[in-house]
């Protein structure tokens, strides 16, 4: 179970390298490789290797290793890479529960993380830390897009999302902004797959929309069944639940859903592109959300290796912080807890050739951010 | 209006149960005929899915992708237990679960190495698309009723099978004795191939009815498997009669908990309250159930053996 998936992408450096990189660095990252949700987290890894391979540094040095989803290995995994490997950053955790698992007792010991995707609400506020950056969104951003968007159409919505930290801050979010009343709010379990019981209720419910937020397997399972039962209530949800891993697996049934993101393959700006192409051109598949943040990722902490040593926490922190990186996503910048400051979309779900992808129709809102940074102490 | 959903949610209650009960019959058989707990019983209900998934996705016929996964489960449960379970029956039960255990992880890479890491594809058929209307104002879905059919069909097929047929004597006799039935000449370890792909059909057929529901993916099996086994301890292990009972019961207690829990709770508590206590105390409900009937009766409903 605890095997090294893969070790160092490079050796050591040539002769020839350049100075700038000339100190090496190691970087841990523990995403999920097996299980339901490996999706996530192998376009997650796939990103963040392209980035290191086309930025050309030899000095990078990754430890990749699969937590399959389960906080306990996660932890285990931890431990292991700061004590065993010594490794001077960590990043790839995908789940939010995960991450609530790893981040603390990480950043206690002095070690950077930065999160490529999870950002669960307790780790944004009074208790953000300085060695912790998420450079993907606070998990409410998503979901408070949605909620504003959804005003413009419905009144009565019914929202369900499972029972983890992701999904409590997923309805707070979308609640937040959503000023209509709420049908129905249900929590499901994690990995459940049968959501006949819920599709009932929405049926009975009286709802004129219905709002998911159901990452991996378990948004492909509700969205079938839901086209499946006729209800014709239309549905939205957050990108996660639509994007370019569950798309092919849901079908035509996602067709024209909207559902909000901070980056969509279609995002008009030559970093987005150039990612697209060359991420395209390597594993013959579009990238999804998580892979846009991971290569975003990937360049911030190239960004922050070239102008500061990793040795020397407080400069590296700081030339973290500064955000100097062309990011897919257009504007980026970090707020005073550390988290994004930006964009929010709303795409939709377009047919493109025979392949199904997403396109931008709105923006919801302009240089967002969380409610949390006010509490930071940062 | 509450007629008709309580109406859909039992019904939804029975669908679960009835797909329980097919990975529940192949587990509890191969448990009873040979004592081999199989924990890579989950492995082969996914290997039903993608075959389906896979053959439905080239020739654009689900029915052909149905029989695809009934012959590649039981050609794959047949391979594994000529090649590996053969060896574990005269080991205890700790070496079983190891040995199965790694046939799980085996088979995972295998799916993953050959389909890839992101969900297949894999729809209801035509035919079965659309509802019918229940009493009281509802609809509930053609397909899930199809489930059901399948699965009452298919309880009733095991019982003629074993109540009725030379094969079912065999296994009857298996069960009781297997070295009087090896003395009598009987040939065990065919017997016992048979019962094995038997019961991996059997999770192959369920994992490609309900692959046409939900995601087909790699670890697809194991949730199921957990709740299986939950079915066979309530049945009593070995019991084909009591993993029926068993998957009705987890079924419907699912079902209806997570239904009527949180609107239940709504009553005492304010409404935000009521809907997580209601989802958390909804997902232990059949463990409570199990350990009540547990309680009452230690080994199980319709215990073969004590």
């Amino acid at each position: 179970m605890n095997r090294i998936l893969a070790a160092s992408l490079f050796g050591l450096s040539l002769a020839t390298s350049s100075l700038a990189y000339a100190e090496p660095v190691k970087i841990g990252v523990i995403t999920t490789l097996s299980g339901g949700g490996a999706g996530l987290g192998i376009d997650m890894r796939d990103a963040f290797t392209l980035a290191i391979k086309q930025s050309g540094n030899k000095d990078v040095e990754l430890v990749i290793e699969d937590d399959a989803q389960k906080p306990e290995l996660a932890v285990q995994i931890a431990e292991k890479m700061i004590q065993g490997d010594k490794v001077d950053l960590m990043t790839g955790i995908i789940w939010s529960n995960l991450a609530m698992a790893v981040v603390p007792n990480t950043v206690a010991q002095d070690v950077i993380y930065l999160s490529p995707n999870a950002g669960p609400s307790a780790l944004a506020g009074t208790n953000c830390n300085a060695n912790y950056f998420n450079v993907a969104y606070q998990n409410d951003n998503f979901h408070e897009g949605m909620g504003e968007y959804a005003n413009k159409d419905y009144k009565n919505s019914f929202i369900l999302a499972p029972n983890y930290p992701a999904g409590k801050d997923a309805l707070t979010g979308f609640k937040r902004f959503y000023k209509g009343s709420l049908a129905g709010e249900v929590y499901t379990q994690v990995g459940q797959t049968d959501y006949a019981a819920e599709i009932a209720q929405i049926r009975a419910s009286g709802a004129d929309s219905v709002y998911f937020f159901l990452p991996g397997g378990m948004g492909i399972a509700f969205m079938k069944q839901y086209a499946q039962s006729g209800v014709g209530i239309p549905v939205m949800g957050p990108g996660f639940s639509f994007d370019q891993d569950v798309l092919p697996a849901v079908g035509d049934a996602a067709l024209g859903v909207k559902n909000s993101a901070s980056w969509s393959p279609d995002l008009d700006n030559e970093a987005s592109k150039a990612f697209v192409e060359s991420f395209k051109a390597e594993y013959n598949r579009l990238p999804s959300v998580y892979a846009a943040q991971s290569w975003d990722t990937a360049n911030l902490i190239l960004s922050a290796l070239s102008k500061a040593s990793v040795k020397d926490k407080d400069a590296f922190r700081a030339a973290l912080k500064a955000a100097d990186f062309k990011s897919v996503r257009g504007t980026f910048a970090f707020n005073k807890n550390q988290h994004p400051i930006q964009n929010i979309y709303v795409r939709e779900v377009v047919k493109d050739g025979d392949m199904l992808t997403n396109k931008i129709v709105a923006t919801a809102f302009e240089n967002h951010k969380d409610v949390y940074a006010d509490q930071c102490g940062l | 209006m509450f007629t008709a959903l309580l109406i859909e949610q039992l019904l939804n209650g029975l669908q679960l149960g009835v797909m329980l009960f097919l990975m529940a019959a192949g587990l509890t058989l191969i448990f009873g005929v040979m004592g081999l707990i199989n924990l890579a019983h989950g492995s082969l209900y996914m290997i039903g899915a993608f075959a389906c998934a896979a053959v439905a996705a080239a020739t654009g016929s689900f029915w052909l992708g149905l029989v695809a996964s009934l012959a590649a489960a039981a050609g794959v449960g047949a391979l594994i237990e000529v090649a590996v379970i053969r060896r574990l029956y005269d080991r205890d039960h700790l070496d079983q679960v190891l040995a199965t255990f790694a046939l799980i992880l085996i088979l995972s890479e295998g799916a993953r190495w050959l389909f890839g890491s992101f969900p297949l594809y894999l729809d209801i058929p035509k035919q079965l698309q659309g509802a019918v209307p229940l009493p009281g104002g509802g609809q509930y879905q053609l397909y899930r009723l199809a489930i059901i059919a399948v699965g009452i069909a298919v309880a009733i097929g095991l019982y003629l099978l074993i109540s009725r047929t030379r094969l079912g004597m065999r296994i009857r006799a298996g069960e009781s004795d297997r070295e009087m039935i090896a003395a009598l000449g009987v040939d065990i370890s065919t017997l016992y191939t048979v019962v094995f792909a038997l019961g991996a059909a059997l999770a192959g057929l369920a994992g490609a009815l309900v692959g046409a529901l939900q995601s087909v993916q790699v670890g697809m099996g194991e949730p199921v498997l957990i709740l299986a086994f939950v079915v066979i301890v309530i049945g009593g292990i070995g019991s084909i009669k009591g993993a029926l009972v068993g998957a009705v019961i987890v079924g419907v207690v699912d079902t209806m908990g997570r239904f009527l829990l949180p609107s239940l709770l709504a009553l005492t508590m304010p409404a935000a309250q009521a809907t997580t206590i209601g989802a958390a105390l909804a997902s232990m409900l059949i463990y409570v159930v199990m350990a009540l009937i547990l309680a009452f009766r230690p080994s199980g409903l319709f215990a073969t053996r004590s």
